[in-house]
């Protein structure tokens, strides 16, 4: 007698305690082995792309919170920096710092979920809430400082809304005292325990040459040996004035990817610490028209966001609202690369790859 | 007699059970810098009671598509011999149910049954989640339960009897962790694995499989498979305690809260390791079993069996 074998097709998400939102993922299965899969998205998407067209320029930098709504600084900066691009405007430079330290400090926020949830998926649920009470320190600096902990809407046009209150210094040098330590503590938690190595040392593993050939970036690119980060690469506002960093993994597995985004919280703490040291007393806000209105033409520009490159381009027609706006959402360019990853995987690695890709879906679905 | 006996053991573990799982939130909580429950009650004592009833009066749910007797009938096969090993165990010299010869082999053979339930629970569900978590059950347990019966040949060689009571009476002197540390730990590492506790619990792990074998189960009858995971937590705290802590043996207190206390310190390790480990992967776990865990039992056993003919 022949036993007939049969593909299973398991449909994961979107609601699964750990695909990250809405993502929904179809599984061929043998047995557990993946034999292929196919991410399924847009269960959150709202027409953000569309939405600006029917917008002033400025009536827009509050939508741009909700993309990567864990890491809305990098959202308004890039958006912001497009449009001072496209109008030529000047930033002085106490805003480019304070806008480095707002970005660089969500950075690390936007890491500690990403941890937190990454650990969580995998078994360890008390790094999850260790994680989140450091995010909460730096949720409440961004409240102090625009009012909102998520969604912040503080850059502007040649500057920034507001300059920092004096009780932000205090509290943020108290964290980025601390920090260090706590990241000790995580990794503690994680970096040797046996368990952890087994389930993510060469698992979901991506090479140099397919990462590039699928266009990954940020930490996913850097997990597998390519030194390309933007601030780096191609500096803007002041990163090339600040001494830090770039870390890079071998092997493009897991566990590399996770040593790269635990590194950079600690190169984000030190050029935190040597903003707050270098910058200038001064304006926060350039001479900017009353009525934005960039001349006709089109500009791009990016930046090294927590998840890679977030790029926005941007076409004018001399009116005051947009004619089109194009996002280069990273997560959405990494989550491409996962079915690759998972190829010949059980189940218990999808969502460890899924964790260590680092995507939010506000930002796949637009 | 008898019957007040079981009333009570029966009673008293009921209750034992549902506070475990108040201790388990607290004290995973207090690990998470959190405070746990503290609505119901003082410091949310009365949690497990109001969770009791929550379930009781929960809308019992059985899936259109799923295999309705086994879908029923399994939570019972599951619970039923976690609470009837219970009769062998000796919580002190004078207070147990039965005192029969093979009380070793009696709580083993019968807990055994309790992975039944898992597997058709998975099975008659019908659901993809519930099948995964079910095979993977029939896997896990059944091969560590077979770790868990070589890793106890040690003892029970030094014992020279399955019966409880004489096991716990031959530790008068000196207690069996002394004389097999290997045996205790590959006791401890496959009791965890049979009880699907983290960093082993596979068949229902949460970010995976959505919860595994019990995904489609509601109300009570998803509380008897609660029930009977806390009561087999406790079946294995109680046999490593008889087994190496030499049972309710110890100074000053009475034997019962020896036996308590024991069994309590097995408990905390169990919640303990849920707060600091992540989980193994289904193949990984499989391979410790096999290649390492069964080669150091029967390691284990050779040792013991040439020590035990050429000195004692």
């Amino acid at each position: 007698m022949v036993l007939e074998t049969k593909e299973l097709l398991l449909n994961m998400g979107p609601q699964h305690p750990s695909t990250h939102g809405v993502l929904r993922l179809l599984l061929y299965l043998e047995g557990e082995t993946i034999v292929n899969s196919d991410p399924i998205i847009g269960y959150l998407h709202r027409g953000i792309e569309k939405l600006a067209e029917a917008k002033t320029y400025t009536q827009f930098i509050p939508i741009t919170d909700r993309l990567d709504y864990i890491a809305a600084f990098p959202n308004n900066l890039a958006y912001v920096q497009t449009v001072e691009k496209l109008m030529s405007l000047e930033v002085p430079l106490r805003a480019q710092y304070i806008r480095v330290i707002l970005t660089e400090l969500n950075r690390i926020a936007s890491h500690l979920v990403w941890l937190g949830t990454h650990a969580m998926d995998i078994g360890a649920i008390t790094v999850f809430l260790y994680c989140f009470r450091e995010r909460e320190i730096i949720l409440d600096l961004f409240e102090m400082v625009s009012g909102a902990r998520m969604t912040v809407n503080f850059f502007r046009f040649g500057g920034v809304a507001a300059d920092l209150p004096a009780e932000f210094y205090p509290k943020v040098k108290e964290f980025l005292d601390t920090f260090p330590a706590k990241i000790a503590d995580y990794e503690a938690l994680l970096t040797q325990n046996r368990i952890w190595l087994a389930r993510t040392k060469n698992v979901a593993v991506i090479s140099a040459e397919d990462g590039i050939n699928w266009g990954l970036s940020g930490p996913n690119l850097r997990g597998s040996g390519i030194k390309w980060d933007i601030r780096k690469a191609n500096p803007y506002a002041v990163y090339n004035k600040l001494d830090f960093e770039i870390p890079t993994g071998q092997m493009g597995d897991v566990y590399d990817r996770y040593m790269v985004r635990m590194e950079e919280m600690r190169q984000s703490t030190r050029i935190v610490h040597q903003a707050l040291a270098q910058m200038p007393d001064g304006e926060i806000k350039g001479k900017v028209p009353k009525i934005i209105k960039p001349p006709a033409g089109e500009a791009y520009s990016c930046i090294e966001s927590p998840k890679g490159e977030l790029g926005f381009y941007i076409v004018s027609d001399g009116s005051e609202k947009p004619y089109r706006v194009k996002i280069r959402a990273p997560s959405f360019v990494n989550l491409e690369a996962l079915p690759l990853m998972l190829k010949g995987g059980l189940i218990a690695d999808v969502i460890a790859a899924i964790g260590s890709i680092d995507i939010v879906l506000g930002e796949v679905d637009r | 007699m008898v019957l007040v006996k079981i009333i009570i053991i029966l009673g008293v573990i009921l209750l034992v059970v549902a506070y475990l799982t108040y201790l388990e939130r607290k004290v995973i909580a207090h690990l998470q810098v959190r405070i746990g429950p503290m609505r119901v009650g003082w410091h949310g004592l009365l949690q497990p009671i109001a969770d009791g009833l929550k379930l009781l009066v929960k809308e019992d749910i059985i899936p259109e598509k799923a295999d309705k007797w086994v879908f029923i009938l399994s939570p019972i096969i599951c619970l039923v011999p976690a609470f009837v090993v219970y009769a062998v165990i000796p919580f002190s010299q004078h207070f147990y149910l039965a005192n029969i010869n093979i009380g070793i082999l009696y709580i083993i053979s019968i807990s055994a049954l309790g992975v039944y339930g898992i597997v058709l629970a998975g099975w008659s569900s019908n659901s993809k989640y519930a099948l995964l978590g079910g095979f993977r059950s029939a896997a896990q347990m059944i091969s560590y339960e077979i770790f868990l019966g070589f890793s106890i040949i040690g003892p029970l060689m030094l014992a020279g009897s399955l019966n409880t009571l004489k096991i716990v009476e031959a530790q008068s002197g000196v207690w069996f962790i002394i004389y097999q540390p290997l045996a205790f730990a590959l006791y401890l590492i496959a009791g965890i694995a049979e009880t699907n506790r983290i960093p082993f619990d596979l068949p229902e792990a949460e970010t995976e499989l959505v919860a595994g074998f019990h995904t489609e189960y509601s109300g009570m009858k998803f509380a008897f498979f609660f029930l009977a995971e806390y009561a087999n937590m406790m079946v294995v705290s109680s046999m490593a305690v008889i087994l190496f802590l030499g049972g309710w043996k110890g100074p000053f207190l009475p034997g019962i809260v020896w036996f308590a206390i024991k069994v309590g310190a097995f408990l905390f390790l169990f919640i303990w390791l849920r707060g600091t480990l992540p989980r193994y992967r289904y193949d990984q776990l499989m391979r410790i079993g096999w290649k390492i865990m069964f080669p150091l039992c029967l390691l284990n056993i050779a040792l013991t069996g040439i020590i035990y003919y050429l000195f004692l």
